[in-house]
């Protein structure tokens, strides 16, 4: 079914009884050409180019929850390319400009809105930073202004801008950056995939890796065995677990990162603010709830829930920031898991298993990555090779010394 | 989290630092045959287990000694507290 104003108009007329399911609740078939495990964003996304870019047929999402269930829906929506290094800015850059289109290739809304990510600056050095990060984003084709003080005063004048600390003294502004609805992508990717017959299949927990000879054969699942010529792994936050079953460490570790929602309020705030300096960051949701966070926990955890130091330190930075945040009450709060990577940056490639490949090591930066990562994926469960922009993005790149760190941290995952 | 220290008692885990992996402690032989796999394992790749965990938590606001903390990453709940020293020495690395 295609959605459209005649369609509402439509069903309005006739009592809204012509609607269907979004996609089929699949049970799963005794063989696949590939078999995607993780039904999150990235997994779905994953197989709707594979269907749609690809010709894929016989293609199947493992999910062990619902869709729409994990990080997907645990996230703060927001959207941008505002990366530095030439081995993540094509990628990200490609990722905005999917977001761009991507209502119409879905025919769903996604409610992707352009409002603008400004990341704030308080010195002369990080204005720098900023300058050369901005004229790299640029070069690549992405828009990125440099703010001074008095702009972002015309933009956002309840901040505290003479914070004893941190005074404000510009910002690097990317207009084309925003929020996206995303329960809505995961609803969307499911629906469009479904629509070219790719099985999406809930409920269905991977228990094992059929491995022969080197080569994946298939996979075991709560809900049976099931044959495969290729299987794509794309469960970031829990990537260690599964490719345990293949045998494989990996060079990352999970770390939980929280989020949090006041109540709804009328519009105060109509784009997303950063304020790295404070560890926090802010946007408000359309339903008027002030979404936020800032750094994560920084220990191995795989509990969806962090303590109470970064509470306190999240909602110090919000106050240190825009001051009149402490009249809002606090509506819920909740952690995700993250791939944390040694480098900061994703892994999209072949495994040393023929026909397994993984997707995973997004840091807490996966939801903006969406549709690349899905894409990119296709294109390498699809060709065997790389998808051009996403060619750095290699699981051996630290044995070579190719890291793709934007913070220079090097190898610890919780300072990325 | 509370972190029983074994010289100062519970201790807010915010006096802490972290590092990741006990495994941390046994660093390879730089010398040896091998020494560029056995280095890549050791920087780079983590067993990530969801259960219990063996990490190095340093109490830098503290007396600044390291500490191994086995912890189980699904509840957050701490079941031992080591001081690295003691479970270096039991790994050999005192000579």
């Amino acid at each position: 079914m295609r959605y459209s104003g005649f369609r509402i108009l439509r069903e309005a007329l006739r009592g809204h009884r012509g609607w269907g399911p979004a996609w089929r609740d699949a049970d799963p078939q005794p063989s696949y050409d590939i078999v995607i495990v993780g039904g999150g964003g990235h997994g779905l996304a994953t197989a709707h180019y594979l269907a749609a870019r690809y010709g894929a047929r016989r293609v199947a999402v493992l999910e062990k929850g619902w869709i729409g269930g994990g990080n997907v829906g645990r996230n703060t929506t927001i959207i941008r390319s505002n990366y530095l290094l030439d081995g993540n800015e094509p990628f990200y850059e490609l990722s905005m400009k999917l977001w761009e289109g991507l209502e119409q290739d879905l025919n769903y809304n996604a409610m992707v809105s352009q409002r603008g990510v400004l990341n704030l600056c308080h010195s002369d050095a990080q204005r720098d930073a900023y300058r050369l990060r901005g004229n790299a984003m640029r070069l690549h084709g992405a828009d990125a202004e440099l703010l001074d003080a008095d702009a972002v005063r015309a933009m956002y004048p309840f901040l505290n801008f003479d914070d004893a600390r941190f005074r404000i003294r510009g910002g690097l502004l990317q207009r084309r950056g925003g929020t996206v609805r995303h329960d809505a992508v995961a609803w969307g990717y499911a629906r469009a995939a479904d629509s070219r017959g790719v099985d999406i299949i809930q409920n269905c927990a991977v228990t094992g890796l059929r491995i022969e000879g080197g080569r994946i054969r298939g996979l075991d699942t709560t809900r049976g065995p099931i044959a495969a010529g290729k299987v794509g792994v794309a469960v970031a936050g829990h990537s260690g677990a599964v490719m345990a079953m293949a045998g494989l460490r990996l060079p990352i570790e999970s770390h939980v990162l929280q989020a949090f929602v006041t109540e709804g309020l009328k519009p105060v705030l109509d784009g997303v603010i950063t304020y790295g300096a404070g560890h926090f960051y802010v946007s408000q949701s359309d339903k008027g709830g002030l979404v936020f966070g800032g750094d994560i926990d920084g220990y191995n955890s795989y509990a969806q829930r962090g303590n109470l130091p970064v509470v306190e330190d999240v909602c110090e930075g919000g106050m240190a920031l825009m001051p009149m945040i402490g009249r809002a009450r606090l509506l819920r709060m909740w952690g995700g898991i993250m791939d944390m990577s040694m480098d900061g940056s994703p892994i999209i490639d072949r495994t040393p298993v023929e026909g397994l490949y993984f997707n995973g090591g997004w840091c807490y930066g996966g939801f903006k990555a969406t549709p690349a990562s899905g894409l990119a994926f296709a294109h390498l469960l699809a060709t065997d090779t790389p998808h051009e922009t996403a060619a750095a993005y290699r699981l051996d790149r630290f044995r070579a010394g190719r890291m793709i760190d934007e913070k220079g941290m090097g190898a610890t995952p919780n300072l990325h | 989290m509370i972190i029983d220290h074994p010289l100062l008692g519970p201790r807010d885990a915010r006096e802490f630092t972290y590092l990741g992996d006990a495994a941390l402690i046994d660093r390879p032989d730089g010398l040896a045959a091998g020494a560029e796999d056995a280095f890549y394992d050791y920087l780079y790749l983590r067993d990530n287990p969801a259960g219990l965990h063996r990490e190095l938590w340093y109490h830098e606001q503290g007396d600044r000694s390291w500490l191994v903390v086995t912890r189980d990453t699904r509840s957050h709940e701490i079941t031992q507290v080591e001081l690295a020293r003691d479970v270096a020495l039991a790994l050999g690395r005192g000579a």
